[in-house]
């Protein structure tokens, strides 16, 4: 549910980035999500028809680049997508693991007219 | 023609920049703020009800109930002892830094030295959305099972300290221990976890040790 806010979010961000460049229309939004990001694609979509409208940005596309989670296991340098039924290294079972990619949510770039 | 342009920001950078505002009003005021999100059920407005009973005669404790529609569990705070304010989130999923900026606004933030918030019972909304708190407390709970941390990261990510709840419960459910500190070694190393029982009052003294320990740091 908290897409909404979300949605009004990244509509900001963009029409702020877009004006400053002097824009007359944003075409395309880029935004990157990761794996971990709890936030649900289609939602944001469909409160972007909404919110859009009557604003430079109406009919803009949403790119969404998904990142997968990915650790890398400090004991025996192992980098890997954690399996949905345990995050501990698949190679040495090492608790030890730092978190590379899968947090991401940012609006990353826009596609703009002048 | 269309020109790509960069602009790399975080999306809810506008809900964390009113986090900060939460936070200076609150270092404002000089008192010490948790954020406490688990699952429903696990225990929070228990946890807030022995801490107020515990610690209520010597901290005056203020405490911020993010819930869907009821009141039920600001009522149990303030029967405690507590001055309970309810934000009733009208759906939404988790409490964030705009619902916390206006429920401040109803606490005598000057006569407090113990903010408590318990956010909606949710193990993966509210831990995008940074409310300005000083610390975020986890509880988990036994019968929630071992597997936790490793289905719903974020939430163990942001975790200053972990709580796990109805230790009681250990001898009927199977829950093994190692698994689920695993799990949470991964995502967060070396994170205080304090087991303990909001029921029997088991290990309950460690986690108001933790708290008043905080509480001094942050009111001398
Ligand atoms: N056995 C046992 N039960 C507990 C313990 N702590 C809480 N409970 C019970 O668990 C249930 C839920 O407790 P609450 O404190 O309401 O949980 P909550 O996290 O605030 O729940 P929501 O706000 O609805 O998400 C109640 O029936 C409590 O009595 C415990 O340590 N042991
Ligand atoms: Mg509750
Ligand atoms: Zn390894």
């Amino acid at each position: 549910m908290h897409e909404l806010a979300i949605t009004e979010s990244i509509l900001e961000i963009a029409v702020r980035h877009a004006e400053a460049q002097n824009a007359t229309k944003i075409t395309d939004l880029h935004i990157v999500m990761g794996q971990w990001a709890s936030m649900v694609d289609d939602s944001i979509q469909f409160y972007w028809d909404i919110i859009s409208e009557g604003t430079i940005a109406k009919g803009a596309t949403l790119h969404f680049d998904r990142i997968p989670a990915a650790l890398t296991c400090l004991a025996c340098g192992q980098t890997y997508q954690p399996d949905v039924r345990a995050l501990f290294c698949p190679n040495c079972q090492s608790t030890r693991i730092q978190v590379i990619t899968g947090e991401e949510f940012r609006l990353d770039s826009i596609e703009i007219e002048t | 023609m269309p020109e790509r342009i960069p602009v790399v920001e975080k999306i809810l950078s506008a809900n964390d920049r009113l986090a900060l505002e939460n936070r200076a009003k609150i270092d404002a005021a000089g008192l010490f703020s948790i954020n406490i999100m688990a699952s429903p059920g696990a225990g929070k407005t228990s946890l807030i009800e022995q801490t107020v009973r515990a610690l209520g005669k010597k901290y005056r404790i203020g405490m911020i109930n993010g819930d869907i529609l009821t009141s039920l569990d600001a009522d149990r705070a303030a029967a405690a002892g507590a001055v309970a304010v309810q934000i009733n989130t009208g759906g939404d999923c988790h409490l964030d830094a705009v619902m916390l900026h206006s429920a401040l606004n109803q606490l005598d933030l000057n006569n407090l030295d113990l903010l408590i918030i318990e956010n909606v019972g949710n193990l993966i909304c509210p831990a995008e959305f940074r409310l300005g708190t000083h610390k975020n407390v986890i509880v988990a709970s036994i019968p929630e099972g071992d597997d936790k941390p490793h289905k719903y990261p974020s939430m163990y990510r942001g975790a200053d300290v972990l709580i796990l709840n109805k230790i009681d419960l250990l001898p009927y459910v199977p829950f093994r221990m190692d698994f689920f500190r695993q799990g949470v070694e991964v995502l967060n190393p070396g994170v205080t976890q304090l087991n303990l029982s909001c029921s029997s009052g088991e290990g309950l003294a460690a986690w108001y040790t933790w708290l008043e320990s905080n509480l001094t740091l942050k009111n001398g």
